[in-house]
């Protein structure tokens, strides 16, 4: 409770800085809108529903996106742990395309897909696909040798051992490579729906900053940023805490 | 004959350097035996036992289970180490049914699993998670688990090693029981003199660098025993005293190197 006290706090004290600050300074709302501005492009929008069919049309994306991304991973991820010279070239490969943001696909994807939705979950697969393949590879080569021992002295082998203990061994890591895939295709899809076509989070902050409008911007902003750690908090958080109390790896 | 060590020998080719683990190990054990090896740290002893687990191989020599060759893990043996080696992810019930899948029904494993778990004492516990357990209850759990799948021996690798004095003597007298009720051959790998005595009707004795057995010797002293009967305090300095130059050697050999590095 006491976190919860000192974080509302914060935060009040936070938008009434921010509230001074922009009267003091004379800003008017198309420079720096104030908090109270930013409040009602928020409920203008919720109001008029826009922001309502955003928020559905890129979680239709987010969730389509991410399915594919975790289905790819998981596969990818478990080829490269199994198969050495996948490891060592496409392996490779994966590691590289880690280090490239996945929005700087988006011309390529434009050109093979069109300016639409194709895009845009093409982006976000890229965004949540490497990470989770990385983890996915990392849990399937970090079970325990005693579990595979204890496991092959029951007459355990083959697929039986890696269905029934290898796979349920690596499911830590798969939960923070969910996790992490999740945060990467989140910012992909604001970054491919800010840069290509609409109704979306993104599309929107775009359409307003066409028009100058800098309350609903921010608005948005708002909106991307609360999301993001709800879900994280509230969802992943929570499931990667119990998966590694479960599993016996938690730290305190 | 029941299980048959014959002139197993185990090398370690590390930089080329060649080193010996095991040099012509021999022995063989009845069924229905507690047989304990006992020896210092580095004698090979636990290799030994994964040979017979089938989980590592012999550089040469053959190890024999009612006549037929060892190769590869089975369920004929079953194994618990010094540490648990319960799965997380399935309660107290599910890992004593892990071996059982296969070979009989869900019903079945379960009255199997039940029937087990109660001769360790840990009934209660069925719906309970490893990691709600003490390290005693989950050492317990992986000897009902072994003892579930109905093993021709049960092979133990230190399983107490990892808990403290007065756990470790609740546990032998629990395993003194199973044993009496089931009459397993057991094979227990310990570097504890008094644990070998308390338990066995036999301690093979290992010498180190190279691995080999010095000494087999019979404890011929009536159960339950007790720490300080006279005939235990005998036993115990005999092999302290058999141990003694074995563990000078380690020392040395430690000396020696630490002069080199």
């Amino acid at each position: 409770m006491q976190r919860i006290i000192k974080q509302l706090v914060f935060f009040i004290v936070l938008l009434i800085a921010w509230e001074g600050i922009v009267r003091a300074g004379g800003w008017t709302p198309d420079v720096m809108p104030k908090p109270t501005d930013v409040w009602q492009a928020l409920v203008r929008g919720f109001e008029d529903k826009t922001l309502i069919y955003d928020l559905i049309a890129s979680f239709e994306r987010l969730f389509v996106g991410l399915l594919i991304s975790l289905v790819l991973g998981i596969g990818i991820g478990i080829l490269l742990a199994k198969s050495k010279t996948a490891d060592e070239t496409l392996g490779s490969l994966i590691l590289a395309l880690q280090s490239v943001p996945s929005i700087v696909w988006l011309p390529l994807a434009i050109m093979w897909f069109g300016l639409n939705e194709k895009s845009v979950i093409f982006i976000v697969v890229l965004g949540g696909t490497l990470v989770m393949t990385i983890n996915m590879r990392m849990g399937i080569k970090s079970v325990a040798p005693l579990y595979i021992r204890a496991a092959q002295t029951m007459g355990s082998r083959g697929i039986d051992l890696f269905m029934r203990v290898i796979f349920p061994a690596s499911i830590p890591y798969a939960v923070t490579g969910i996790r992490l895939a999740w945060a990467f295709a989140w910012r992909a899809l604001m970054a491919a729906e800010i840069l290509s076509t609409g109704p979306g989070l993104g599309y929107t902050l775009k359409y307003a900053s066409d028009f100058g409008d800098m309350s609903l911007v921010i608005a948005v902003m708002i909106l991307i940023g609360v999301i993001g750690s709800i879900v994280d908090y509230a969802f992943f958080q929570r499931v990667e805490k119990n998966v590694m109390r479960r599993w016996g790896l938690e730290t305190n | 004959m029941f299980l048959h060590i014959d002139g197993i020998n185990k090398q370690f080719v590390n930089n080329k350097v060649v080193n010996d683990v095991l040099v012509d190990v021999n022995t063989t054990i009845d069924e229905g035996e507690f047989v304990s090896i006992l020896g210092p740290s580095g004698c090979g002893k636990s290799t030994l036992l994964s040979m017979v687990a089938g989980l590592s191989e012999a550089t040469s020599g053959e190890i024999k289970l009612e006549g037929k060759a060892i190769k590869k893990p089975g369920k004929d043996r079953g194994m618990v180490f010094q540490q648990a080696a319960l799965f997380p992810w399935l309660n107290v019930e599910e890992n004593v049914m892990f071996p059982l899948k296969k070979e009989m029904s869900k019903k079945e494993a379960k009255e199997t699993a039940r029937k087990f778990l109660q001769m360790v004492q840990l009934s209660h516990y069925a719906g309970h998670y490893p990691h709600e357990l003490s390290g005693g209850m989950q050492q317990r759990v992986a000897i009902a688990r072994a003892l579930a799948m109905n093993p021709k021996v049960l092979l133990m690798d230190e399983p107490f090693g990892a808990l403290d004095e007065q756990t470790r003597a609740r546990m032998h007298a629990e395993l003194e029981k199973i044993w009496i009720e089931t009459r397993k051959t057991i094979l227990f790998v310990t570097h504890s003199i008094s644990e070998s005595i308390k338990l066995s009707d036999r301690i093979i004795v290992m010498g180190t660098q190279p691995g080999t057995t010095i000494a087999d010797i019979p404890v011929d002293i009536p159960r339950p025993r007790r720490f300080d009967q006279k005939e235990v305090i005998q036993l115990e300095k005999k092999i302290s005293l058999l141990l003694k130059n074995e563990i000078d050697k380690v020392v040395k050999e430690e000396l020696a190197y630490a002069a080199n590095h």
